[in-house]
């Protein structure tokens, strides 16, 4: 790991552990909560990065590789005695299968992964808007399967029982995990030439760069980040339904990674903190003015509505977001020279 | 013979929606090779006007106009709102302003009018039915055929007949080059968010009489479809959008026909499903554009 590397990365570490130990210490479970949701929306943004930033093709269908971590490891957790109840239709070769919570998130993570090996070769052919749009069309596609295939997901029903077992440090250690393989990815021979095919597609063909190969590895990567953030968040939420993983949840994460630069992988981690604390601070204004009853309606969705002005402004303004091109560390190096 | 009619106008009355909205949202793409996330809000835009208008007096072919014209002016405001600041600056922005649009839209509708369906007003002619060769059919379904046929005729003439279909076609084809000659690139594109929202706003009277209400997440089924129809089309061709459009209904419809209730479903992931062994085949869609695709 070269200097500017590990710059990065420990200004990475280091807010994530403060926010660790803060919310663990200072003693209100709701900060815990937050925190522990915040690292796993951290994973979730750093494995769209992986695949968006280095490849510069949007993928809304990130979401529901999340939900298929978390219904894949679900199945392997949840208690035999209410496995009847929850899935009543659940195939038998999968009954009698019980898994401990951490090998069931690995399950589920590898089972996000293949899904997008599959599905994802002939879409990676595509540029462009085709492949952004067929990728909302995907998102649709496995939405559509997770609300209907009631055998294994409880339809569009709760899934509940679901043990709980993904605590702070855990959450924690896998956002630093996936911090500093998005850092390893991006710096590797697949990470430089996918990002030689975005900057331009024709010319980095000409020299050899299999387009859609690169694209593909990218992508499994991703959906194995998703996978596995999937995994933690159903372990530490534990009842959870299809309408999770779809478009709402889509929309911040995409805002946590826009705002932050969807081209660095500091500009992913600071994108899921200032979001994370926005939405927070919103959500708590929106419920108190809803139960103080200032108004004599219930307010709704005023926090989507000032996250997405926000996100407008922020890309009016600098559209490459907030860290656009340069890594915190080779910044910071160069700062300290000029010093 | 009954069930052929029946299938045939499902076809083609699905199919002149879906070609309407891919054609708004091809036009757009193909000038500023850029998609509108905020397409289908349009819909709901002019369905929520609809609703508002439901208590006047008015006469409903009164109310569907405003409804139309408020689409238009959603359009546009989509364009100044989400376009214009970053348009020229990256790809990515554009997608997420406009993704963001569509959101700000539907959470509007959601802390200003109500997360409940809420039921839109229509005329009596919509819930009539016609016998056709054996073949009982909603009339509605018809008057979306004639519609179709006749905002595809106007839709032709503008862009082949008239100054500004022209300039929209010079700018879709090389945008640079369009600008050297002169032409305004602001009001081109203007033009082609207003002629978007005016063809959303036509399918939105005909989306809300088969389904009765409107909803803040009404826009999505349509937007996807549109995306989907523009894809197995070519995303630069107008005619490609139309083909796209009634393939689409095709296919829709004959797995609704032909799929057991069991798999129907799944029905949405069978079609996209198909979609993409489409794509696998052409991966530029059916039909080719006249440009490069290169951004300018």
């Amino acid at each position: 790991m070269n200097n500017s590397k590990l710059i990065t990365f420990v200004a990475i570490v280091i807010p994530v552990l403060a926010v660790m130990l803060a919310a663990r210490f200072l003693g209100f479970p709701v900060f815990e909560r937050i925190a522990t949701l915040l690292f796993i929306n951290m994973i979730l943004v750093l494995g769209l990065q992986a695949f968006m930033g280095n490849s510069g093709i949007l993928s809304f269908a990130h979401i529901a590789f999340m939900g298929i971590g978390a219904y894949t490891s679900s199945l392997f957790t949840i208690p035999l005695q209410m496995r009847g109840m929850v899935l009543p239709d659940l195939y038998p070769v999968l009954k009698p299968i019980l898994l401990s919570p951490y090998a069931a998130i690995a399950v589920g993570a590898v089972a996000a992964m293949l899904v997008a090996a599959l599905v994802a070769y002939p879409l990676m052919r595509l540029s462009d808007a085709a492949a952004v749009i067929t990728s909302f069309a995907l998102l649709v596609v496995m939405h559509t399967i997770m609300v209907n295939w009631s055998e294994v997901t409880n339809g569009p029903r709760t899934l509940f029982g679901v043990p709980k077992a993904t605590t702070i440090y855990l959450a924690a250690g896998g956002a630093i995990l996936a911090a500093l393989v998005a850092l390893y990815f991006k710096e590797s021979r697949t990470g430089l030439l996918l990002r030689a095919v975005r900057d331009d597609e024709i010319a980095a063909g000409a020299m050899g760069a299999n387009l859609s190969l690169l694209r593909w590895k990218g992508f499994v990567l991703s959906a194995l980040f998703a996978g596995f953030a999937g995994g933690l968040w159903a372990h530490f939420i534990t009842s959870y339904q299809p309408s999770a993983f779809y478009l709402k949840e889509t929309f911040v994460i995409l805002g946590m990674l826009v705002i932050g630069g969807a081209g660095t992988v500091s500009g992913a981690v600071l994108g899921t903190f200032v979001v994370t604390f926005a939405f927070e601070a919103l959500r708590a204004t929106e419920n108190a003015l809803n139960s103080s009853s200032v108004f004599p309606w219930q307010l709704v969705g005023l926090t989507e509505i000032v996250l997405a002005l926000a996100m407008i402004a922020v890309l009016v303004l600098r559209p490459g977001g907030l860290i656009e091109a340069e890594e915190f560390g080779a910044t910071w190096r160069k700062w300290r020279r000029r010093g | 013979m009954a069930v052929y009619v029946q299938f045939l106008i499902d076809v083609l009355s699905l199919g002149s929606l879906y070609a309407l909205m891919a054609l708004g949202l091809v036009i757009v793409y193909g000038i500023l090779k850029l998609v509108n996330f905020a397409y289908g809000e349009l819909i709901m835009v002019a369905g929520y006007s609809l609703f508002l208008l439901g208590g006047t007096p008015l006469p409903w072919l009164v109310m569907a106009a405003i409804a139309v014209l408020m689409a238009i002016g959603a359009g546009i405001a989509t364009e100044y709102a989400a376009f214009r600041p970053v348009r020229s600056k990256s790809v990515t922005a554009v997608l997420i302003t406009s993704f963001a649009f569509s959101t700000l839209l539907q959470n509007a509708a959601l802390l200003f009018i109500s997360p409940r369906a809420r039921t839109v007003p229509l005329p009596d002619i919509f819930s009539d039915t016609v016998v056709l060769g054996g073949a009982t059919i909603p009339l509605r379904n018809i008057l979306t055929i004639v519609a179709a046929a006749i905002m595809l005729a106007i839709f032709s003439f503008i862009m082949k007949k008239t100054v500004l279909g022209l300039a929209m076609r010079a700018a879709a084809t090389k945008f640079t080059m369009a600008r050297m000659l002169g032409i305004p690139a602001n009001l081109v594109i203007t033009s082609a968010f207003a002629l978007s929202g005016l063809l959303a706003g036509v399918v939105s009277l005909f989306w809300l009489g088969r389904i009765g209400s409107v909803v803040p997440g009404i826009g999505l089924e349509p937007l996807l479809v549109a995306f989907i129809a523009t894809v197995i089309g070519g995303m630069r061709s107008l005619q490609g959008a139309v083909v796209g459009g009634f393939l689409l209904a095709l296919i829709v419809t004959t797995f609704n026909y032909s799929l057991p209730p069991e798999l129907l479903k799944f029905r949405d992931a069978f079609t996209f499903s198909l979609v993409i062994l489409i794509l696998l085949w052409r991966p530029d869609g059916l039909i080719k554009g006249p440009a490069t695709g290169q951004r300018t």
